[in-house]
């Protein structure tokens, strides 16, 4: 499984690339898929809503006021129509791209299973309601999807009198089964924007819209392709005819054809294997979780930053229960932490100036406390304590490996998110002459793997967000870089041109470091500060 | 990359990405059934007599019922299954027994099949046999009919109507 999530990780990564390049980090829609999909979502429902102001929702009069929408109303209706399914073929490949592209980057494990698989019933939801809306038209491709569709549900063995029963002859349809059908293509979409509700409910600050540009650039696609190519009817439905050629829609009726040529129980069996196997990924294999992060509530003040800024609402505040003068206290869900320590970052009692050698924090990672963090800051500092020009690394280990960015006068600290960094480590890198700059790496600034890292990084060094890099730390000497894990070459790069900036720059001297900070990290940390 | 190639791309891509959702909404075209042959379509739901036929109770036999179950006769739930078979031509295309639905097999009996042919004159003989006898058929209809390329000819049964029915 990881050599296939290996694989399709690497081929997105190229693509991302190429579309950077293009499109700008902003402006990538591969980093906005699944807004993507609610635009095209609402592109699909107001077109929806225009063209069924016209439909006649009869057996006789559907097919012509479809027709008379397409034709007469051409500028209007037939650009509607278009939208509508171009729409929704568009929705279908963004949700897929959406769906591969969360599993190349394992985007499923752990907390992450419940966003995956809340998303499984978005998919049949989707395909549901776009099937359903070509039965509406009833043209021969409504009469192909109409009866494939019910001999494919009378395989099962559920209904008692065959669907397909309905669509004998002429005769055998009525209005009401019309009216059914609308009300199925009305409702489900319906139910699906239930659905997405709960699909964002772990994650904070979903993004439902795409960039403003990438919206526009997106409807004048569909509308150029509205009207170079309006959708059209095929000829009326006859039931007493059998249509031979179909012009299919192969993104909803992709296993149409498997029902007609190969068997309906078996292709059964191919959506719902694949749908299985789309539930038990999030466990191929499981992921070996991480401990979640922790409260010391004697150090915790109630601030509520960390629960702000926790990209997956594993933090709430609830009433205080130490009886100390705060009013609430920061509660931490096992179950949807990432242990991405972003919630450390913001943490007021996260700062290295602490005299004590624990450094105990409201909030830390179990497996990587800030204590470490600052150890492993002390330990790059002697690494390139002979260098001329010494420069701290702070890197994101999702993003370009920060080993990779090591080398002479360069020392590297690695973190599970580069804002699990709280800012006033830069300060204690530059006022302790622990290195002469600080270059901090992410991921693209709007593709962070723990999605709100680097933006929450941005605006707490640009002073917009709590804890603020203070005024005091000389920002000539600080550089960022948000680049994916493939852009070493552009992260070097830019580690150059700010290695080449700091040169005119006076030297900050010798490292005031702990004496004991090799034998004993804990003792020495004590004597510095 | 330069603006002017940056603009390029950008509508390169959207170009790209129109023309496959633009070429696989409606193609390649996929033959559902072939130009130069029609169907027969074989269905009905129809449920046969009783396994067994009804039996008066005696009265003795009804005093030992509970009061509400206590009716004078006593009939089984179960159908017969049906005997069906079509022959076309001469050839036999279906001979099947179709059992009664239903967890107590008491619904009816239902088919729904499709027969290809080639378009024209052909001979139809359909029989239907939905009680205990050994041999022969209940309902039975002889008939040629001509059949057009790409015609649904649908073969319904409905006993009120007399038997098989062709639409």
């Amino acid at each position: 499984m990881n050599a296939v999530k290996n694989g399709v990780r690497t081929a997105f990564i190229a693509l991302e690339s190429l579309f950077d390049r293009v499109f700008g980090t902003a402006g990538n829609p591969l980093y906005h898929t699944g807004a993507l999909g609610f635009f095209f979502y609402w592109i699909v429902l107001v077109s929806g809503v225009y063209v069924y102001i016209f439909f006649d929702t009869s057996v006789s009069g559907a097919y012509s006021s479809v027709e008379r929408l397409t034709v007469a109303q051409w500028y209007a209706g037939g650009v509607m129509r278009s939208l509508h399914r171009y729409g929704s073929d568009a929705l279908v490949v963004v949700m897929f791209v959406h769906i591969l592209r969360e599993f190349a980057l394992d985007r499923l494990r752990g907390a992450r299973w419940f966003t995956w698989i809340t998303g499984i019933p978005v998919l049949w939801l989707v395909y549901v309601a776009g099937i359903g809306g070509y039965w509406l038209v009833w043209d021969h491709l409504a009469q192909y999807v109409a009866l494939t569709t019910s001999e494919w549900l009378d395989s099962l063995p559920i209904f008692a009198e065959p669907i397909a029963r309905n669509f004998l002859d002429p005769t055998a349809l009525n209005d009401r089964f019309f009216t059914l059908l609308v009300f199925v293509h009305i409702a489900v979409p319906i139910i699906m924007l239930f659905v997405l509700w709960l699909h964002l409910q772990r994650i904070s600050a979903p993004r439902y819209n795409p960039p403003r540009q990438m919206a526009l650039m997106t409807l004048g696609m569909l509308l150029v392709l509205s009207f170079l190519k309006p959708a059209l009817s095929h000829p009326p439905a006859d039931l007493a005819t059998v249509p031979s050629v179909i012009r299919l829609d192969w993104l909803y009726l992709t296993v149409y054809p498997l029902v007609n040529s190969w068997s309906a129980l078996g292709t059964w069996a191919v959506v719902g294997g694949f749908t299985l196997l789309l539930t038990l990924l999030p466990w191929l294999p499981p992921l070996k979780r991480k401990p979640a992060a922790v409260v010391t509530l004697d150090y915790c003040n109630g601030c509520t930053r960390c629960a702000a800024d926790c990209p997956y609402n594993a933090i709430s505040m609830a009433r205080r229960s130490d009886g100390k003068a705060f009013e609430q206290e920061a509660v931490v869900d096992a179950a949807l932490c990432v242990t991405c320590g972003i919630c450390v970052g913001s943490c007021p009692t996260a700062t290295p100036f602490r005299t004590t050698a624990e450094l105990p924090v409201g909030i830390d990672l179990v497996d990587q406390p800030l204590r470490q963090v600052r150890e492993r800051t002390q330990q790059a500092a002697r690494r390139c304590a002979g260098a001329d020009l010494r420069v701290m690394v702070f890197g994101c280990d999702h993003a370009v490996a920060p080993a990779a960015l090591e080398r002479h006068g360069v020392a590297v600290v690695g973190l599970p998110c580069i804002a699990m960094l709280p800012p006033s480590f830069i300060d204690y890198v530059l006022s302790r002459s622990l290195a002469d700059g600080v270059f901090l790496t992410g991921c693209p600034e709007s593709e962070c793997h723990n999605r709100l890292g680097v933006t929450w990084m941005a605006q707490r060094l640009a002073g917009q967000r709590d804890p603020n890099l203070r005024e005091r730390v000389p920002r000539e000497r600080l550089a960022t870089c948000w680049a994916g894990a493939v852009e070493k070459h552009k992260v070097n790069q830019e580690l150059d041109a700010f290695i080449t900036r700091l040169k005119p720059l006076p030297r900050l001297g010798p490292a005031q470091l702990p004496a004991a900070a090799v034998a004993s990290p804990e003792t020495s940390t004590e004597a510095v500060s | 990359m330069s603006a002017f190639l940056r603009i390029v791309g950008r509508i390169a891509a959207y170009a790209v990405f129109g023309a496959l959702v633009g070429y696989f909404s409606d193609s390649p075209a996929y033959t559902w059934f072939p130009a130069d042959r029609a169907q027969i379509k074989l269905s009905f739901s129809h449920g046969a007599n009783r396994q067994a036929d009804c039996r008066r109770r005696a009265p003795e036999e009804q005093a030992k019922l509970a009061a509400n179950m206590r009716t004078a006769m006593d009939c089984k739930r179960e159908r017969r299954p049906l005997y069906l078979e079509l022959q076309v031509d001469g050839v036999v295309m279906l001979r099947e027994w179709l059992a009664p639905t239903g967890l107590s097999h008491d619904g009816p009996s239902r088919i729904y099949r499709i027969f290809q042919v080639s378009p024209g004159r052909h001979r139809l003989l359909l029989g239907l046999r939905e009680t205990a006898r050994a041999d022969g058929f209940d309902y039975r209809r002889d008939e040629t009919v001509v059949i057009a390329a790409g015609q649904n000819l649908v073969v319904d049964f409905r006993a009120d109507l007399g038997g098989f029915v062709f639409k």
